[in-house]
Order: C-alpha cells, then structure tokens, then sequence
C-alpha cells in the first residue's frame, strides 16, 4: 500500500449507520430529516459493510459503532459482526433495543459483539413512551436485563432535553437498577429532527443547573460503580466543543447507502462532494475527498479564529461547521456558540426564547418518521 | 487498596494497535495506550494469578527485583477507571 501522508490524522471511531429503519420517532434524532428519500432506502449490501469495516481497522479505527437508525433491522447483523471481530475493531451495538431477541442477541455475543448501548427516553414508561413516539419502555428494560444475563458490559443513553431533563435523579437510579455500568446523559445537539424540534426541546438554564446539580451528588455518591458522562449543550457555553475531536480527525461517519462524512450533519453543508464507499476506497475517501478537507487543519479558518484571541484553534477546531451553516449561512464561519463570534447573538436570543418562564403553550412535537419522498 | 487477585472487567480487552505500532486497552468507548510495563502486567492479568503471583513472574524477569509495590499501584491506578476489578472468591 501506498505510504501514509506525513502528518495525515489515522481515524479512530468509524459510525455505521447502518439503516434508518427504526420503530421509534425520537423528536431529537440526529438522522437527517429527509431518511425517507430513496438515496438512504438504498441501503449499502451487507458485503460493502464488510469491506469497509476490514478498511477501517487497517486506517487506525479502533472503535466501532454499529448504529442506525435500528442496527438490528439488518438482518445481517449477526455476520456484520463477526467481520468486525476478526478485523480486530471494539464494536459497540448502539441499539433502541426494538427488537433485541434473545436468539439473535446470543448471537451477537457468538460473534464478538463488546459492547451494547440502549437508549431510554425517560425513567417513567408513560412519559419515555410517549418521548419516543411508541410503547417500547418494557421492552427496553427486558433489553437491558438480556444483556447483562450475556455479560455484556450496558451502557444506557439517554438524551436529555425541555421535557425529561428534571428526571436527571430517576435516571440515574434506572440506569443502576438495570446495572448499567455507564450512562450517558447527552443534552440534544441540534442537528437533524432536533433542528425541526429545537423550541420544544431546548431546556431552561434553570432545568440545565439543576441536572448538573443532581449528576455531581450521584457522581459522589455512586463513585466508580456507574461511570456518568454529562454533555452541556453547546447552547449554554460560551466557548464551542472540537466537534467530533475536529473535523476528518478522529472519526467517519458511512450513511446506510454508504456516503461517508466527517460528521452526522455534514450533509447539510451544500457543494461539497460526497463521496461513496461504493465508488471509492475508505482510504482514499479519508484522505483525499473534497469533504473530510474541506474544513481539517486550520487553513480554512476565517477572523476571529484565524487570530483567536485564546489561540484556541488546535482546541476546538472553531467549533461546529454545521451548527455554523444553520445559524451564520456560511459552514467556514466561527462557531456562533463562541464568545468571540459575530454571531454569538443568534445563541443568546435562543437561550433567551428557552429562558421564557412561560411559552404561551409547550411547543409540540415534529416525530421522527420515514416519509417517502 | 490493592488488588487479591485482578482480572480486566467485562468489555475491557488488549488490543495491539499496528497502525500506530503500540498496544492499547479498549473498552467502551475508550482507549488506553500502555506502555511496555504496564503491558507486561496486563498480559499477567487473567483473574487466576494473584497480585503476589504476578510480582513474582515479573521479579524472575528482572532478576529477583521487587517490583510487587509497582505493580500494585500500576494496576490501582487502571482499577480506579474501573477497567480491571477484583476476580470473584
Ligand atoms: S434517536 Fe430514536 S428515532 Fe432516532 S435512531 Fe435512535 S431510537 Fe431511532
Ligand atoms: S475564535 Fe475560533 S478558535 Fe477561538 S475560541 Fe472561538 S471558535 Fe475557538
């Protein structure tokens, strides 16, 4: 093979979206609002999968997300798998747990699967099942249970936002009686539905204080026993996040009709070429494709990042290009999330909105759904 | 506290990274690179052997040198982030 590009990234994390079928109609995913469109119902044959998991793991990728959309809706799942052992990749199965039987789950365990993730969308059945747009609660915690019974370590997920960010305490407790060993609590990125949905979702500062109140006395009180991973919401900080540890550095991202991104939204940016792992070799797709240069090093920065006061360029990478697109109109602008962004006001008069004690009425919700287009 | 007899927890493996030409610990969503001693001790780790049983294969290695102090701390250290725990019985 030809040698490595000095000073080129080597990826660590590679995200099969495998499908977006999925049972649920999470108001907050972060699929693509058009997954009905018949480029994603297209999906990438089990084989490509299989290729590109054996070039993953010669590129440096460590770990695996198997994820969707439902992941278990490929009927291949099992097969998938068991490439991924044998190319020596961590695989975690990120997994709405509809539908988790027990056959197929041993299976999984057959084939090397490390690692299994279960999304909740709230500690109270009525309410995560409404959240979620379908009964599954019961289904979930049965989920859950199988899989401690295999011994596979459990991490529980689940996303917080405006209408289950004050259960933060009964969570926590679920996420130990289910003998979770790590749970996170990811606050809503807006990307995707999330996007569509973002009044409804966007919680107060107030409800945001308070979580991180109840996640600090159950870090103190559970110590090493549940490991909890806390996530603000870019929306509340005044400096942005590396997002995805920055763009075409750690990660890839490989759409179930096998378009690879930098990142989940990076779709939404316009003229840039997408390229395939149909048409292309991962490798070359990581190191060469219009999309993972676009916005890799820092050359592609414009003022304030360009003379970052902080000189927090290598830091944080300026920040979301996508969240920069919605909220700027231009992917290569600052983060509006960071203090120093002519933008920044954009964030402020969300936060403002959010911060509203009463909104005239709760937003409704958009539910997630495949709607053909 | 020093561990009796240590075994790496459930979904917690070694992996040898030939890309970047070292070996890590992989768990959940996470890595760990190791350097050569804490390798070794890893390699040692099986939930059979005791701590005094690693000490004394690593010891044999080098020459007779005490070395059941830093292997303790080494292993506290990585038990601490939950990724080795205490074998059963
Ligand atoms: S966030 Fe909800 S709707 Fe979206 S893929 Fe996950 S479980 Fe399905
Ligand atoms: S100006 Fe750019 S590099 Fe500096 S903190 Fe803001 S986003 Fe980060």
């Amino acid at each position: 093979m030809a040698e490595w590009p000095e000073g080129a990234p080597h990826p660590l994390l590679l995200i099969a979206e495998l499908t977006y079928r999925c049972p649920l109609h999470c108001p907050y995913c972060s699929n693509p609002t058009d997954i009905g469109a018949s480029k994603y119902t297209d999906e990438l044959p089990a084989e490509d999968w299989q290729r590109v998991f054996r070039e993953a793991a010669d590129l440096g990728v460590l770990q695996l997300a198997l994820t969707g959309g439902e992941p278990m809706a490929r009927k291949e799942i099992v097969d998938l798998t068991r490439t991924a052992t044998e190319a020596g990749l961590y695989s975690t199965l990120v997994t709405s747990a509809l539908p988790f039987p027990k056959r197929r789950v041993e299976a999984l365990h057959e084939a090397g699967l490390d690692h299994v993730q279960i999304s909740f969308q709230h500690a109270d059945p009525g309410l995560a099942d409404e959240i979620g747009g379908t009964i599954a609660f019961d289904r979930k915690v049965k989920a859950a249970a199988l899989a401690r019974e295999l011994d596979f370590p459990l991490t529980v997920n689940c996303v917080l936002h405006r209408r289950n960010i004050d259960a933060v305490d009964s969570i926590i407790d679920m996420a130990v009686e289910l003998g979770a060993r790590r749970l996170e609590l990811a606050n809503t990125q807006y990307h995707g539905w999330a996007t569509v949905n973002r009044d409804a979702l966007m919680p107060t500062r107030a409800q945001l204080e308070r979580g991180e109140e109840a996640v600090k006395a159950a870090r103190e009180r559970l110590g090493a026993s549940l490991e909890i991973l806390w996530v603000l919401p870019d929306y509340y900080e005044e400096l942005p996040k590396p997002c995805m540890g920055g763009w075409a550095q750690d990660a890839a991202l490989v759409q179930p009709n096998g378009d690879v991104l930098p990142c989940q939204a990076a779709a939404s940016i316009p003229d840039i070429a997408i390229d395939n792992v149909r048409d292309k070799s991962l490798r070359e797709i990581w190191l060469e494709s219009e999309m993972f240069n676009a916005f890799r090093g820092t050359d592609w920065m414009q003022e304030p990042c360009r003379s970052c006061p902080l000189g927090r360029q290598h830091d944080d990478h300026g920040g979301c290009r996508c969240q920069a697109l919605a909220l700027t109109g231009d992917a290569a602008a600052t983060d509006p999330v960071c203090q120093f962004s002519p933008h920044h006001d954009t964030i402020v008069a969300a936060r403002r909105e959010a911060d509203d004690p009463e909104p005239a009425e709760p937003a409704p919700f958009v539910y997630r759904d495949l709607i053909p287009q | 506290m020093a561990f009796t007899r240590p075994k790496l927890a459930t979904g917690v493996r070694l992996h040898r990274d030939k890309v970047r030409e070292q070996d890590v610990l992989l768990f959940p969503e996470g890595a760990l690179v190791l350097n050569e001693t804490a390798l070794e001790v890893l390699d040692l780790v099986d939930g059979e052997r005791t701590l005094d049983d690693i000490a004394a294969v690593l010891s044999e290695r080098y020459e007779g040198a005490n070395v059941k102090d830093d292997v303790a701390e080494l292993l506290d250290g990585i038990g601490e982030r939950g990724l080795v725990v205490e074998a059963d019985g």
